[in-house]
């Protein structure tokens, strides 16, 4: 049975919302298959305003992937808007995808993909809109498989009752995996409704259905164990871990908006994985172990997708782009293959080191040295072993020093508050270090026009870290170390006028710790929240503490638990966490030693070179670091 | 350096790009193509590309202009196909000559413009439109950069008529009884646009269209003094160069 475009139901309401050209699709590289020739067919969603979730490369990988498949179809979805919503409801205009404005209810999988928990609730708004009940147990046979995916599907279970499914991981072999589940189920007659293919994708271990998993709870409100609730459901969900990128050269075909979005530019991944050991990064946790992208798929890749997009600027991306074994000949190969082209080369996430100076050079070699930015963590020295961020007081002066004596006029320097152990002393070590800063540059360059900007943002406890026992520091704490910091900064005579402060208040990340550790307890918080208005989280002007702390209230009445018990309250060693059954492969008495470690200030190598510190993920997962150096080069490309 | 004029479509669901939306997609399909785009000295170097009075966002348009800087000699033809070939589908080229003289955007000196309004009463639109052209003045406010504006709509309009009975709407697969309104308005400060007017027709004879209408531009140039139409603004170019 066919499925109409809603577009023409849609369209009269286009004139009445901001930026319509959002919201009817046909970027250059989008896809449009024929409905009846798939058998299976993926929305797949990103939970958040277009001009965010359109340049995400997680969706634009598996949009291609899929649609790369014979008889499968991937359409994206992204949320809307409050003004398009209300027009919406009016007329009765369901959620739609851009690509054929096909109603999200017909599709087989509604895949979600969370980057962050600020999402959740414009999910909800999508499966509203869509018509697919909030609850995965009251959905029917005509209701889309939701699956969850991202970072934020590492500890699922506060979402867990609006999900069927949620798988950990890269995604680009199990969407594959899943698809040929669902193409088998569905040409055999989808014997057994929802629960069959519910059932065949879980038993695989690979992917996650929270259904089939009963959580109890001791009378105090901790968990006292998650148990299968039936034969055939395996008690360990393992992440899925892409272990040749060179074989996954995506996204090859960018989508090229007509809006504007956040990001103008064509990004290559050239690494997955962090072993750097931050303790503080769920990102560095979960993505172990280090795979590189080969210097000349990368080249490639920058090739195709420039040709492919018409972007001007590529990025290097990865969590810590320096690391690559071949980052200097990759900056100066496509440098040279670019110079004189009005191509630029962006390098986001780089370490603080003298180093990554030649490398910012070399990216800049055509354009204006205007800001560096480098991300220390910590004010102090004692903070920064608490979080294995392995940079001394000497490094970052050298390494400033180096930047504003070759021509940069600003530093950005990038810290959190509220970490474990911090006290007061160590957020005002930032006070000093700026002014270091300031004082550096200015012996070396001689001048006065000297700029250094300090941003701060709150620390948020994440699942499968060594902070995953952690009490968060409250809001008020949070925020009156950044008022004392701001004012420190400021008193200083000599160096205040040159020094920024940019910072985020403490209370978001209270919502954002109580989501990233919330058990399923806190699904009701975050329905309540939606009922009340809530939407598009991640946006301060939306945003509202206020509505989820008396959410939370409401909707925890009857529970021994409320927001502080999720988020202040330090766990103990043998306290069963929400996740303790979702498997990224690290092994749970590491973290916990590494913790311990994190309180006595004793630092982690990376083992990308020093022997193995057994953090489980390689011999769990099956996997191994795979980076360089291939010794190869970038040739010039030649001129047709 | 030369300097090519381009005519260009925004049609169907493209209508509704902005003017931002369409400068970006318009640089990025000239990378896309290898036109030799000229740029700008300085800093920050920009493509040499202007655009000469953008349609409104949710107006489509048979006549939109341009003119590229290229840094070495361009074929107008293999331009033309090229960068429609590389533009989205909804983006068209048109048209494309060497500029030879004067400025483009001097000649475009009024539009055509069609509204199709969809569920309209006819009668209640032809009424409308006597009402409009007996009046010396039809004043209407709008809220413009500088603030709520009053202005008169009426002397822009140079032709207003209802042309046929029905159309359909452009991007909708179904067919709908629709009135088409045809006119000719000069551009003016501050631009009489085709909402104006028909602001204009609800003032004098309460006329509103039930839904949004659709809004094309059709044409685009400097005004024959004679019928009052728009000429070809590329006319001059030609005629000047190697037809």
């Amino acid at each position: 049975m066919s499925v109409e475009s809603l577009f023409p139901r849609l369209e009269p309401l286009l004139h009445k919302v901001q930026k319509p050209i959002q919201y009817v699709g046909g970027e250059l590289n989008s896809t449009v298959k024929d409905w009846d020739e798939a058998t299976v067919r993926w929305a797949l969603m990103y939970p958040d305003a277009y001009e965010v979730g359109l340049p995400n490369q997680g969706v634009q990988i598996l949009y291609e992937i899929l649609n790369e498949l014979p008889g499968t179809l991937a359409e994206r979805t992204y949320a809307v808007w409050p003004d398009l919503e209300a027009l919406m409801r009016a007329e009765g205009v369901p959620q739609f995808t851009v690509d054929g404005h096909r109603p999200v209810r017909a599709f087989d999988v509604l895949g979600v993909s969370f980057a962050t928990e600020l999402g959740y609730t414009n999910m909800l708004t999508a499966l509203d809109l869509a018509g697919i009940p909030l609850r995965a147990a009251e959905r029917t046979d005509e209701d889309p498989i939701v699956l969850a995916g991202g970072h934020a599907a590492f500890n699922p279970e506060p979402i867990a009752d609006f999900l069927d499914a949620a798988v950990l991981g890269d995604g680009e072999q199990i969407v594959i995996a899943i698809s040929e589940v669902l193409r088998e189920w569905k040409e055999e007659g989808s014997p057994g409704g929802r629960d069959e293919v519910l059932m065949r994708l879980a038993s695989s271990g690979g992917v996650y259905v929270p259904k089939f998993y009963d959580v109890e709870y001791h009378p105090d409100g901790r968990v006292k164990r998650v148990v299968p609730n039936r034969p055939g459901v395996p008690s360990r969900v393992f992440k899925h871990t892409v272990m040749d990128l060179d074989e996954w050269p995506y996204p090859k075909k960018p989508l090229v908006p007509l809006a504007e979005t956040v990001h103008e530019r064509f990004s290559v991944e050239i690494f997955r994985g962090c072993t750097r050991g931050c303790r503080f990064c769920q990102a560095g946790m979960i993505t172990r172990p280090v795979r590189e992208r080969s210097i000349t798929t990368i080249g490639d890749m920058v090739e195709v997708g420039i040709k492919e997009s018409g972007f001007s600027e590529v990025g290097l991306l990865s969590l810590s782009s320096a690391d690559h074994s071949e980052i200097t000949d990759v900056t100066k190969g496509l440098a040279d293959r670019y110079e004189g082209s009005q191509i630029g080369l962006s390098l986001p996430s780089t370490r603080v080191d003298a180093f990554n100076i030649d490398l910012a050079n070399e990216l800049s070699r055509n354009g204006r040295r205007s800001g560096l930015t480098f991300a220390p963590e910590g004010g102090s020295e004692r903070m920064r072993k608490v979080i294995n961020k392995m940079v001394t007081e000497e490094d970052l002066i050298r390494t400033v020093t180096t930047a504003y004596s070759q021509g940069w006029r600003q530093v950005k320097l990038y810290f959190m508050c509220g970490l474990p152990t911090e006290e007061d002393v160590d957020v005002l070590a930032i006070a000093d270090l700026a002014k270091r800063v300031i004082k550096a540059g200015r012996e070396a360059t001689g001048s006065k026009d000297i700029r250094c900007t300090v941003s701060i943002g709150g620390f948020v406890p994440k699942p499968h870290t060594p902070f995953q026992w952690a009490a968060q520091c409250d809001h008020e704490t949070v925020d009156r170390r950044l008022r004392e910091l701001r004012d420190a900064m400021r008193a200083d005579k000599e160096y205040g006028r040159a020094i920024g402060y940019r910072y985020h208040d403490g209370k978001p990340s209270i919502v954002e710790g109580l989501l990233s550790r919330g058990d399923r307890r806190v699904g009701a918080v975050i329905r309540t929240v939606w009922e009340d208005g809530g939407r598009f989280d991640g946006w301060s002007e939306h945003f509202s503490y206020d509505r989820w702390m008396a959410a939370a209230e409401r909707a925890l009445a009857g529970e021994p638990v409320d927001v502080a018990w999720y988020t202040t309250r330090e766990r103990d060693e043998h306290e069963v966490l929400p996740w303790d059954h979702l498997d990224a492969g690290l092994d749970r008495e590491w973290l916990w030693q590494d913790w311990q470690d994190a309180l006595g200030d004793v630092e982690v190598e990376d083992c990308r070179w020093t022997p193995c510190y057994d953090c489980g993920v390689c011999p769990t997962m099956g996997t191994e670091i795979q980076i360089g150096p291939t010794g190869k080069k970038l040739l010039p490309l030649t001129v047709l | 350096m030369q300097r090519l004029r381009v005519r260009y479509a925004k049609r169907g669901r493209l209508r509704f790009t902005s003017h931002r939306d369409i400068s970006r997609a318009v640089e990025r399909a000239v990378r896309r193509a290898g036109v030799p785009v000229a740029y700008s000295a300085g800093f920050s170097p920009h493509p040499k590309i202007s655009y000469a009075g953008a349609a409104p966002t949710g107006v489509a348009s048979e006549a939109e202009y341009l003119e590229i800087g290229v840094s070495r000699p361009c074929d107008p033809r293999r331009l033309r196909a090229e960068l429609d070939a590389s533009l989205p589908p909804g983006l068209d080229v048109l048209d494309v000559v060497e500029a030879q003289t004067g400025n483009l955007a001097d000649r475009l000196e009024g539009s055509v413009w069609e509204l199709r309004l969809p569920g309209a009463d006819p009668a209640a639109v032809e009424h409308a439109v006597r009402e409009f052209s007996a009046a010396d003045r039809v004043e209407v406010e709008r809220l413009t950069k500088k603030g709520m504006r009053r202005f008169d709509t009426r002397q822009a309009v140079c032709a207003l008529a209802v042309v046929n009975g029905t159309g359909t709407i452009a991007g909708q697969e179904t067919v709908q009884p629709c009135v088409i309104l045809r006119m000719v308005v000069r551009h003016e400060t501050p631009a009489v646009r085709p909402d104006d007017v028909l602001m204009g027709l609800r003032l004098v004879a309460g006329f509103a269209p039930p839904s949004p209408p659709e809004v094309t531009r059709l044409a685009q140039g400097p005004l024959d003094a004679a019928t009052g139409e728009p000429a070809d603004p590329f006319d001059l170019d030609r005629a000047g160069g190697d037809r």
